[in-house]
């Protein structure tokens, strides 16, 4: 078997553990209510983590995306309380702005030849500033739009609802992975991963490629930033704060290196679905402290870099 | 020696004139900003609260200065500043001494570093992601210490920390100094410093050379979580109080900044503290002034935001060559 789907295998197998542990605890938790409400609390992470996963293969990092969410939630919520505009209008305003913003980021990364580290650092103060010179209240939203996108959800048989963004969560991951495995921007992003020379001399064209990597990011920050507006009706520039180092978990505990060049979509899914369980067991038991979950995420970041770095290791001398 | 001393100026020059505008518009906002007084025998002034609330920041960016010149990075110390703040607000709560307090925040600071740099130099981590372990536990961890609510405390030996003064000068800012003075010794006055650019501009280089690169790295994450243990003593007593959710928050991200700022590369190699320092009190000192000159402080991050974008291009390695082009063009076309 390919090592390369070993990481994403060992997170498949914990992730089946760990809920069958928890389902032998408390029966209910099989149930598809808990299981779709996993989907919609975890939805706005989700859509964000797909971009972040992208920058990750190719070797970058992005740390704009949890005030890039907080601004476009308080950009939605200002548009609308000031104006009439449609929401609808209001998205694709916002998601050209989140989208303009990854582009700046991506050139500024790649014509400046500094690290991603630093510009999406600059780029995080930017979104979170702007966010707050828009608006330091909380805003409510209250368009009627609003409520009829939130009461469209497809009620499942024991009564849990499946909700629109959980599925827009699904549905971006199942066109993520379209877009990284059979697409020609996608085997550049991996290549990019595998080493900037490397790819040039593959002909690959870095810079549009790093640029369009950061847009994608961007892009979807701004519709998780909509995600969120839409999961909590309303815009606060002091939300979602630290979304991208959950997002960034996510990718890690899904399997994807991050050095870049090696890992998959449906890995960062597995991620998202293994945080959001934390949680919901977390709640289930009721005893434990919300903050257990930072520690065993922690954890679990921990236990699969050593995971990683093992199978590299063997595949390194199984290779040579 | 003078001549040594002309090139570091020269070095820090655009800091320091960074460091100038910034004072200046300063007074110009606020002109009362270089008033310096004495109250209840001690220095009081705008100034000095750039000193006194800069000393978080400054010390951490001490420490980072030394783990990004081995072209690592260090996320975790803002979570460090909060475990080891309630530490020490734990140990005097359950009636120890001051004195044992900061020892244990120290001993705790210590074992942070040793675990970032274990995973570092043994488990051959890449920095970002090894101290993002403790970056993403820690604050549960400190959570843990003070059961979720903020442990406040009453020793005025801790207390003391935080606000009181030696000689008229407020604690922090002695403690800062003493703390960047004794780094510097340690790494410009022996051949550590040497070591540690070695190591930041070809690891693999140096191992063979013969550096114990490993240990080196160790000790490099040690002396960045111990100036974040001593940020969270001071922060902890600033407050009289632990607080896990906000000490110390965003703080990693300050501390590299004002690494940058002070003209310090991410990618490794040549550093100097005293940039880093510079850099630290530039960060400060826009935060004074924006406070003071009655501006929005939602203006605050767009303004940080702006002045790391102009240094960024100012630093940028593409700009030389940039320059390069430019005028290779400019005189073909006058040929």
């Amino acid at each position: 078997m390919n090592s390369r789907y070993l990481p994403l295998l060992a997170t498949v197998v914990i992730f089946l553990l760990a809920y069958a542990g928890c389902a032998l605890q408390y029966p209910a938790i099989l149930s598809l209510r808990v299981l779709s409400n996993l989907l919609t609390d975890n939805a706005f992470l989700g859509i964000a983590a797909v971009g972040m996963t992208f920058v990750i293969l190719s070797g970058g990092i992005d740390l704009s995306i949890g005030a890039v969410i907080a601004f476009s939630g308080v950009f939605l919520a200002v548009i609308l309380q000031s104006t009439s505009i449609h929401p609808l209008a209001a998205f694709a305003l916002l998601l050209a702005i989140t989208t303009a913003f990854g582009t700046a980021m991506g050139a500024m990364i790649h014509i400046l030849e500094m690290p991603a580290f630093i510009v999406t650092l600059a780029g995080m103060f930017l979104a979170r500033g702007m966010a707050f010179v828009l608006s330091i209240d909380s805003i409510p939203i209250t368009h009627p739009f609003y409520k009829v996108l939130k009461s469209a959800y497809y009620r499942m048989p024991d009564g849990g609802r499946f909700s629109l963004i959980g599925g827009l969560m699904i549905l971006i991951f199942v066109v993520g992975a379209v877009i990284a495995q059979r697409t020609r921007f996608g085997a550049n992003v991996y290549a990019l991963g595998g080493g900037a020379a490397t790819a040039r001399l593959m002909g690959v064209a870095v810079g549009r490629t790093t640029i369009l990597i950061y847009a994608f990011s961007g892009f979807l920050a701004g519709l998780s930033g909509i995600v969120f507006s839409l999961y909590t009706s309303a815009g606060y520039s002091l939300s979602a704060v630290g979304i991208e180092l959950d997002a960034i978990a996510a990718v890690v505990i899904g399997g994807t290196l991050l050095t870049g060049g090696s890992g998959f979509v449906a890995g960062t899914f597995i991620g998202i679905l293994i945080q959001g369980l934390i949680q919901t067991y977390i709640t289930f038991d009721g005893t434990l402290s919300s903050w257990w979950t930072k520690i065993l995420i922690g954890f679990l970041l921990f236990a699969f870099i050593l995971l990683q770095k093992g199978i590299l290791a063997l595949s390194r001398k199984t290779g040579s | 020696m003078t001549l040594a001393l002309h090139a570091r100026l020269r070095r820090a020059m655009p800091q320091l004139i960074a460091l100038s505008i910034i004072l200046l518009l300063n007074v110009l906002a606020f002109p009362g900003f270089f008033d310096i007084g004495v109250q209840n025998g001690r220095f009081y002034g705008s100034l000095i609260d750039v000193l006194n609330r800069g000393a978080p920041v400054v010390l951490l960016a001490t420490g980072m200065t030394l783990v990004i010149a081995t072209k690592g990075i260090d996320l975790s110390v803002g979570a460090v500043i909060a475990i080891c703040g309630a530490v020490a607000a734990a140990t005097v709560a359950n009636g120890h001494s001051a004195v044992f307090a900061v020892g244990a925040a120290l001993l705790v600071g210590l074992a942070c570093g040793i675990w970032n740099g274990l995973l570092v130099s043994v488990l051959n981590i890449q920095p970002i992601i090894a101290t993002l372990v403790l970056m993403v536990a820690g604050r549960g961890i400190a959570q843990l210490i003070t059961e979720g609510a903020i442990l406040t405390f009453n020793d005025p030996g801790l207390i003391f920390i935080g606000s009181g003064a030696l000689l008229g000068i407020p604690m922090p800012v002695v403690i800062w100094v003493l703390f960047a003075l004794a780094v510097s010794f340690l790494v410009r006055g022996t051949a550590l410093g040497l070591l540690v650019e070695a190591v930041g501009i070809n690891r693999r280089a140096s191992t063979l050379s013969g550096v114990r690169t490993p240990v080196l790295l160790v000790v490099v994450y040690i002396v960045c979580s111990l100036a974040a243990a001593i940020a969270g003593l001071i922060v902890a007593a600033d407050i009289k109080g632990a607080d896990a959710n906000n000490a110390g928050l965003w703080l990693e991200l300050d501390a590299i900044l004002a690494v940058v700022v002070g003209g310090n590369s991410l990618l490794g190699g040549r550093f100097t503290i005293a940039g880093s320092l510079l850099g630290a009190l530039i960060i400060q000192s826009i935060n004074t002034g924006i406070l003071l000159s009655g501006f929005p402080p939602e203006f605050n991050l767009i303004i940080k935001a702006a002045i790391i974008v102009i240094i960024l291009i100012v630093q940028s390695p593409a700009l030389p060559a940039l320059g390069v082009l430019f005028r290779r063009t400019t005189s073909g076309a006058g040929e």
